[in-house]
């Protein structure tokens, strides 16, 4: 039972490395933050990882089978552009309409209230789903390599967040905002279920941040059911040698199609509670790079391999936090903004090099190279 | 070897290519302007001249960008090296601005190539954190503002000037396109790149020493960024923030579009060349057009989409 509990951890030794260095930076935040171990405090902080940490899982899937995709950014880009026109909310619904070399087409009106959001949202995660499909299908029908086929769908994806929104702006329906925004106890008042979120079982649940319950559904819900199903193994077998998952007869098409269109999934969930929480659409180039390397960095610091085959979503998460919790220090110990770049880059510097020790024991030089 | 339908061997017919879809953009882009103004701009010489002027400075980073894909890598610190070299060329000022300039890129891809290959870091992660700190050392050198120093005057005649009718710039572009050609051609260095590029492992084995050639390549990538560098902040008359972000994805784009092929090991510098002349036009045409952003972007993915799909297709896995 223990021996068998060593094994494990020595499995995942990256993973559990990952867990416990969020842990301890975390809890040193919440000792130097003035309101430290405060539900506003994990509020804020939840609303400034959840794209991050979307990306992070977004990014994963398409490594571990060794590929990458460098249109994870523009994808969140483009459905965030997407959620400031449909999810505005207004009563009436919100017409339509298309300008395109200077022909007006009207496409209707999209329902607005209730329904009207709801459904924008799961438009809005389609469109993100929808990309990551094309991405998948340019990747294996294209026979394009992923590293330059996202390259280029990426600009494609960035073009349409420009053509919808050429400068930032557009709405999001103020209720939707607070209530995804903040705490269970706020969800609870806004859209009126358990009492308004006074009934006395609920209690004990209301300071948890809604980012971090959507996170845990979204690991729970899709990232686990996928990673046991065939098809998810075959995306590890891929990654792992591709050679010997074609010669086992796995679904190697399927795989790679499904590892990136789930990868859109994610990243349109990104996209998605970005507007909501910044309450607009910006198609801003620079931001989708940057959301775009550091997803990359997530998923290295969350013990995934470059490589393919090894790896976890959920570690990815761990991974986007901890460069979240990072960026949070500067703002606590007083560092000047303008060395946050560079503490930044060090500290990535530092956590792959670290983790590149190891190599320095190879006593074989011919297996480094893979 | 046996040829292609047309004669062609497998790395020739990628250029044949791209150059006939330049020639497809000239046409087009001609036929625009003169339906729309009358004239022909993007037939005449001074037009030309000016356009690959400007695409020298990509043209510099996409040689060095080359030579690191050919291992099988990819440096992703080119933006803020090249920036880097340009402010540090600036602020230094007088003879020693160059030399201060290059130095800098010369130590970047240094630090890149000790990381990928003696510390095995994967290039995609090392190099992006060597351009987090680079970025960050300029910031704080900078104070996060545009730099108020200028140029040198060695470093606008070299970016700017003419010599008998030809820009300078292109004399360092076709000094730089030599130099590659020799080093990938001629000399043993060239061989070893292709060599590791195909398997490294087996360059290894036959006795080259990989981790010395690949800390060379990433050393002329980050030569290569830094002279880019120092002559755009020649032709711009000073350094500016973020002023290399808009050469990183169209080098890499430049160089695959040539027929390289993005694995390593394949792939010849005419090619790399005709990407950057096709990458350059297609941006002026698109500008002469007064395409929006939006447009921009999407006719950039399709076209490398297109180009790769017609040429750049990878076997399928089947042992």
């Amino acid at each position: 039972m223990l021996d068998d509990l060593a094994i494990r951890l020595r499995q995942n030794i990256g993973f559990v490395t990952t867990i416990l260095l969020f842990c301890g930076f975390y809890l040193l935040y919440n000792l130097a933050h003035p309101r430290g171990f405060t539900s506003a405090v994990l509020v804020q902080n939840g609303d400034e990882v959840f794209a991050l940490a979307m990306l992070a899982m977004a990014q994963t899937v398409p490594v571990l089978m060794s590929g990458l995709d460098l249109s994870v950014g523009a994808v969140m880009t483009m459905v965030g552009c997407f959620a400031s026109h449909l999810l505005a909310g207004t009563a009436g619904g919100t017409p339509l309409h298309l300008e395109i070399f200077g022909l007006h087409l009207g496409l209707g009106t999209f329902p607005g209230g209730t329904y009207g959001i709801l459904l924008g949202m799961v438009v809005c995660v389609a469109i993100g789903t929808l990309a990551g499909f094309i991405n998948g299908c340019v990747v294996v029908y294209g026979r394009i390599q992923p590293i330059i086929a996202t390259l280029a769908t990426g600009a494609v994806y960035i073009g349409i967040a420009l053509f919808l929104r050429p400068t930032p702006g557009g709405k999001i329906h103020e209720d939707l905002n607070w209530a995804l925004t903040n705490s269970l106890a706020d969800f609870a008042a806004t859209v009126h279920i358990f009492d308004d979120g006074a009934a006395g079982w609920f209690a004990p649940f209301a300071w948890i941040p809604v980012p971090f319950v959507l996170l845990i559904l979204i690991a729970l819900l899709v990232w686990v059911p996928f990673r046991r199903s065939v098809v998810g193994r075959a995306v590890y077998a891929v990654g792992s040698a591709e050679g010997a998952a074609y010669m086992s007869g796995l679904p190697i098409e399927r795989a790679k199609i499904a590892a990136f269109t789930l990868g859109g999934f994610f990243a349109g969930c990104g996209g998605l509670f970005l507007a909501i929480q910044t309450s607009s659409g910006n198609a801003d180039i620079p931001q989708a790079g940057a959301y775009t390397l550091n997803s990359i960095a997530s998923v290295v610091i969350g013990g995934t391999s470059l490589l393919g085959g090894t790896g976890s979503a959920i570690g990815s998460i761990f991974g986007a936090m901890i460069l979240r919790v990072i960026s949070f220090f500067f703002r606590i110990f007083d560092i000047a903004p303008l060395l946050q770049p560079l503490f930044e880059g060090l500290i990535l510097l530092a956590a792959v090099s670290i983790g590149a020790l190891g190599m320095l024991r190879v006593k074989n030089t011919l297996e480094l190279f893979r | 070897m046996t040829t292609m339908s047309l004669g062609l061997s497998r790395d020739d017919r990628p250029i044949l290519i791209a150059a006939l879809f330049i020639l497809v953009i000239l046409v087009v882009g001609t036929a625009y302007t003169i339906a729309r103004f009358g004239s022909a701009p993007l037939l005449q010489p001074t037009y030309l001249l000016q356009q690959l002027q400007i695409g020298a400075f990509l043209g510099i980073v996409a040689a060095g960008m080359m030579i690191v894909i050919l291992i099988a890598q990819i440096d992703l610190s080119v933006p803020w090296t090249l920036a880097a070299a340009a402010m540090m060329a600036t602020s230094i000022g007088g003879p020693l601005a160059i030399p201060i300039g290059l130095g800098i890129g010369l130590l970047v891809g240094l630090v890149n190539g000790i990381g990928v290959a003696y510390l095995r870091v994967p290039s995609m992660i090392f190099t992006l954190g060597v351009n987090a700190v680079m970025r960050g050392l300029m910031v704080a050198h900078t104070g996060g503002y545009a730099p108020q120093t200028t140029a040198t005057g060695l470093m606008r005649t070299l970016a700017s000037e003419r010599t008998l009718g030809i820009p300078n710039a292109l004399f360092v572009w076709a000094a730089v396109s030599a130099l590659v050609v020799v080093i990938l051609q001629r000399m043993p260095l060239g061989r070893y790149i292709y060599a590791i590029g195909n398997k490294e492992a087996a360059a290894y084995l036959a006795g080259v020493d990989t981790r010395r050639v690949t800390v060379i390549c990433f050393v002329l990538c980050g030569l290569a960024a830094a002279l880019a560098g120092v002559l755009l902040a020649g032709y711009s008359t000073k350094a500016y923030q973020a002023m290399g972000d808009a050469y990183l994805l169209p080098s890499i784009a430049a160089v695959v579009i040539g027929g390289t092929n993005i694995l390593g090991g394949r792939g010849r510098y005419l090619g790399t060349l005709v990407g950057v002349v096709l990458i350059v036009l297609l941006n002026s045409v698109l500008s002469i057009m007064d395409m929006p952003e939006a447009g921009r972007q999407v006719i950039y993915g399709l076209v490398i989409i297109l180009m790769l799909l017609v040429y750049g297709r990878g076997e399928r896995v089947t042992n």
